[in-house]
């Protein structure tokens, strides 16, 4: 192991030898030293002197950090000024991927203190594998103080871990109008790339994603704000470098009142449907329920799987607004287009048709639900003969049938500041030419004379047709917010973004006008609608039941749930010029009539308000929307509970108890 | 043996540029640790400096011909030190480097073996002046620092392995190598490193990656590469003059990775910009040929070949430690002598001063 020499008389050194070092050797260390020397000072030239500015900048971005402050959004109020959407305070908890060394020792305490499991933690850092590290993850929304503590306890230990102050979407409970307001969510990629609306948006910037939160989302979500800060390694906060302040969002005024919304959404209650009520004098829409319906506090915070799979699960889509995307036949209701089709072409008026329960046409037999004996459009309507609209379909023809149809605004969509609202179907022989490649037989115009076959219609579009047929043909372009609250500018580019029909005066003759809106009248007396009277309400109406499947279809099902046909009700009051119409979806609710109590409840409503406001009686007011009660700063001598019956709440947690009940008076 | 009229010999001249760095370095540890935990650091490091210059007067008065006399023994202890510390020592971050030797003193071996390989290498040399190099000299050489080199390798500690490689090259480069023997041993190097990498099994996977790291700083920015980039951050962005004390936002940010010993550099240069690291560098030049000049003027060849062992030390520490800071070389872990805090690096260095001023003492004695 000892290598080294072993001689001792090398102690004092052998003395014949050259006891220096060569000079030479010498010199040439010397120069070696400072070659070395001048190289790094080349290093510091190349770092300091020449890429100086470079590095300068780079130091900057590392301790200078840009903190977002959110703008609180926008909160809705409905026409009366009662609150409906609020905000409350909220904290999210971030990791920041750019400092840490090992992540993967800490997630089991993470996942401990934050009370999520330590495998959603990996599923989330799998999500953002390819965001820049610069980017923090958000790795629980809506914490608790609890959680809250914990991270402030551990500070020091869990560097990587954040919070940010937010401001989060209460909506009411229990999906009251949930379809109408629609939810917030982060913007999705598609979204970003896709539509030119998002082109200035951030990823991870929550958006309205559906209703009017999506239509209006530009003036609720205001201007986020951002405070320059100093931090150092760690994220830690050491100085401030100024701040811009967030611009909140606007509030808005819904044209929705709330106590017949509550009506609807009372009516449409364990049912699949929707209800629409509308001011025809405006176009303002009153009340707008879709069945069933989604929790949207679900979507703003971070949507849970199962909460997600349940929706999807469900055949009946929770999602859809039935209201403006149903599209589907609209049975009898339609038979108020053939009349007004009838009378304007001046067949209607002399036509006495003999129902025996139904009649032939073109060697197949139709059938009506009665023997109606010898009919005329009086008691047309409100019996819903089938044989007479049958034989008044053959007698027009289809192509005058979709002309009138086109012009009340069937078959297009009734531009309705909502998105993604249908434009449903009229069929004419220049349509089954374009769509089918096939030419139209004479004998297909027959169903089409009951709102059956091809025709297709949304509740929304048969609310606005009704609501221009009773106003003696003026029609209004359906709208959820009144047009005053917003800059003529926004709300011609509302418009624009949701064409449709519109405003729009057709001519209609007073007699004509005249003869149908008694006939409808009639039919919650003594018609099809009969049990939904309303003593002493001007209450007018059509019923419509249609069928889902053909009879040979419906044999071969062999029944069930859904074969059962659709009830549908368009109704108003009063009969003509009237203040309200509404529209009601029932699907497979079997008779027209069954919808038409439903339709009875909202104008019943309606009216009611009206008796109490012009004799002065107190409308009842909703408490403004409790915040959530963990959030909220318990004040001595303040009773905590008291949460007001409809608006409220609790945003997290399902409520299994109580549906809606009307506000105590 | 002991006469006092010696002290009119001793080196004051290169005490006084060493303890002017050694100032400078309490200054930016002071600085680095301001706020942080280990505020307060540049009082130990004084602590270490006063140590260290008692350690170097009393080894200035021990004749060095006493060191190499015994460095056969001690490089036999030095042997089992290092092969006690693989057994017993302390392990700290996944290396065993230390000995505790209670009382909270910790003994690192690997440091101390650096000085009796320079001493060992001298008196190897010193016996094979007057002829020629034959390839069993230099064999023998090779396994005279290959041993301790291996064993500390082990421990793992890649960066002071790699000090004991320059005493190698100064003591045969001294010793009289020929040009040729020198190409084909740098060839054989060449092949043996070339295999080593290829086969990618010698090296551990954090060493690996510190230089891929170097390579390409970008693709480990949490690791190796982080510390890099951080490093010419801070440097690049001090400029020509700096940001002052206590103003380097890298280094009072705690984004440089520990500014006050592997990096304190960076530090140094962030703070003091272009001007004052130029300054530093020129004291490194001035004490290393106040060095070089000690050993032409060392009475003996052992006297003479100790210096230049110390000088290729320092020398090397210098390259690496400031490269590495640059960006010119890989991460290795090895401090800066005079400037990085840590008490093992300054007794080194003061301890190797003293031997120096030993030898310098006794230029005319014999």
């Amino acid at each position: 192991m000892d290598l080294a020499p072993q001689s001792e008389s090398r102690t004092t050194g052998p003395v014949n030898r050259e006891e220096k070092i060569s000079p030479g050797k010498l010199t040439m260390a010397q120069y070696i030293v400072a070659g070395i020397l001048t190289i790094l000072v080349a290093g510091l030239w190349r770092l300091q002197i020449v890429s100086a500015e470079g590095y300068r900048v780079l130091a900057e971005a590392n301790r200078v950090r840009k903190v977002p402050v959110l703008a609180p959004r926008g909160r809705l109020f409905d026409r009366e000024g009662r609150l409906l959407v609020d905000n409350y305070p909220s904290v999210t908890c971030y990791l920041l991927r750019e400092q840490v060394k090992d992540l993967s020792a800490d997630l089991p305490i993470i996942a401990q203190g934050l009370h999520i499991p330590v495998e959603q933690i990996h599923a989330t850092l799998r999500r953002f594998q390819l965001a820049p590290k610069y980017q923090p993850i958000p790795l629980k929304q809506d914490i608790t103080p609890d959680e809250q503590a914990f991270i402030e306890a551990h500070r020091n230990e869990l560097p990587e871990l954040e919070t940010l102050d937010e401001q989060r979407r209460l909506y009411p409970r229990d999906g009251f109008a949930a379809h109408l307001i629609g939810y917030v969510g982060e913007v999705s990629e598609q979204m970003l790339n896709n539509d030119s609306r998002y082109a200035f948006y951030q990823p991870g910037d929550v958006v309205g994603r559906s209703g009017v939160e999506q239509t209006y989302d530009a003036l609720l979500r205001g201007t986020d704000g951002s405070r320059d800060v100093i931090v150092n390694s760690h994220g830690k906060e050491v100085g401030s470098l100024g701040q811009t302040l967030a611009k909140p969002g606007q509030d808005l005024k819904l044209t929705i009142d709330l106590d017949i919304q509550m009506a609807a959404e009372k009516a449409l209650e364990g049912k699949v449907g929707a209800i629409v009520a509308m001011d025809p004098h405006t176009g303002e829409i009153l009340a707008l329920a879709s069945r069933p319906t989604f929790d949207p506090n679900q979507f703003s915070v971070r949507l849970t799987k199962s909460y997600w799979n349940e929706i999807l699960s469900n055949p009946d889509h929770p999602l859809l607004n039935k209201a403006i995307q149903a599209q589907l036949a609209p049975g009898s209701t339609f038979k108020i287009i053939m009349s007004v089709a009838g009378l304007q072409e001046g067949i209607a008026q002399t036509m006495h048709v003999p129902c025996n329960h139904g009649a032939t046409f073109y060697g197949h037999y139709f059938a009506c639900d009665k023997n109606h004996g010898m009919v005329d459009i009086n008691n047309a309507i409100p019996w819903s003969c089938d044989t007479f609209y049958y034989t008044l379909a053959n007698r027009l023809g289809v192509d005058t049938i979709a002309k009138y149809a086109t012009s009340v605004g069937i078959s297009q969509k009734t531009g309705i500041d909502l998105p993604d609202e249908v434009a449903g179907t009229m069929p004419s022989t220049a349509w089954k030419l374009k769509t089918q490649h096939e030419k139209w037989y004479a004998g297909e115009v027959i169903s089409v004379g009951i709102g059956q076959g091809a025709i297709t219609a949304t509740p929304m579009q048969l609310a606005r047709a009704l609501g221009g047929i009773a106003s003696g043909g003026v029609f209004r372009r359906p709208h959820v917010i009144f047009p005053d609250e917003i800059t003529p500018e926004e709300l011609s580019a509302v418009h624009d973004s949701f064409p449709g029909s519109g405003e729009k005066t057709i001519e209609l003759a007073p007699a004509n006008w005249q003869i149908i809106t008694d006939a409808m009248a009639a039919a919650t007396v003594t018609g099809t609608a009969g049990a939904s009277h309303l003593e002493g309400i001007d209450f007018a109406g059509k019923t419509g039941t249609a069928q889902v499947m053909s009879h040979d279809a419906l044999a071969r099902s062999g029944g069930g749930h859904r074969t059962v046909p659709n009830a549908w009700f368009v109704g108003m009051a009063p009969r003509r010029n009237p203040d309200i119409v509404v529209a009601v979806l029932w699907e497979n609710g079997d008779w027209g009539a069954n919808s038409a109590k439903l339709g009875a409840q909202i104008i019943d409503a309606f009216v009611e308000k009206q008796r109490k406001r012009d004799s002065n009686i107190r409308i009842a007011e909703v408490p403004k929307p409790a915040v959530p009660a963990e959030q909220r700063p318990i004040q001595p001598g303040t009773p905590v509970s008291s949460q007001p019956a409809l608006l409220p709440t609790q945003p997290r947690k399902a409520t299994t108890t109580a549906g809606l009940r009307p506000a105590a008076e | 043996m002991f006469r006092l009229a010696r002290y009119r010999d001793f080196d004051w001249v290169l005490l006084g540029f060493v303890l002017l760095l050694s100032l400078i370095s309490v200054l930016e540890i002071k600085s680095a640790t301001l706020h942080t935990k280990f505020h307060g650091f540049e009082q130990k490091q004084i602590l270490f400096l006063v140590v260290g210059v008692v350690l170097m007067f009393i080894v200035s008065l021990i004749d060095y011909h006493r060191l190499v006399d015994i460095s056969p023994y001690a490089y036999g202890v030095s042997i089992v030190a290092l092969i006690a510390v693989k057994l017993v020592g302390t392990k700290v971050l996944g290396a065993r480097r230390w000995i505790n030797l209670g009382g909270g003193v910790h003994f690192q071996p690997s440091e101390w073996v650096k000085l009796v390989l320079i001493i060992a290498i001298a008196r190897y040399f010193w016996g094979l002046v007057g002829k020629d190099l034959t390839w069993p000299d230099i064999g023998k050489a090779f396994a005279l620092v290959g041993i301790p080199m291996a064993l500390v390798l082990i421990q793992p500690d890649l960066g002071t392995t790699l000090t004991y490689l320059p005493i190698l090259i100064a003591g045969l480069f001294l010793g009289g190598l020929k040009l040729k023997q020198a190409g084909i041993i740098l060839l054989g190097v060449i092949l043996v490193g070339g295999i080593t990498w290829k086969s990618g099994k010698r090296l551990k996977p954090y060493q690996q990656a510190r230089i891929n790291a170097f390579l390409d700083p970008d693709t480990d920015p949490k690791g190796s590469g982080y510390q890099i980039r951080q490093s010419l951050i801070a440097v690049g962005s001090g400029g020509i003059w700096g940001k002052g004390t206590n103003q380097g936002t890298q280094t009072q940010g705690d984004f440089l990775p520990i500014p006050y010993t592997d990096f304190i550099f960076a530090a140094f240069c962030e703070e003091h910009g272009f001007v004052g690291a130029v300054g530093v560098l020129l004291l490194y030049l001035l004490v290393l040929m106040r060095l070089i000049q000690n050993a032409q003027t060392a009475s003996d060849l052992p006297g003479a070949f100790i210096i230049m062992g110390i000088v290729a030390v320092i020398v090397f520490q210098i390259a690496v430690n400031i490269g590495m800071v640059l960006g010119l070389m890989p991460v290795t872990g090895i401090p800066l002598p005079l400037m990085s805090y840590g008490g093992s690096s300054i007794l080194f260095t003061f301890l190797s001063l003293g031997i120096v001023m030993n030898i310098r003492m006794r230029r005319f004695v014999n």
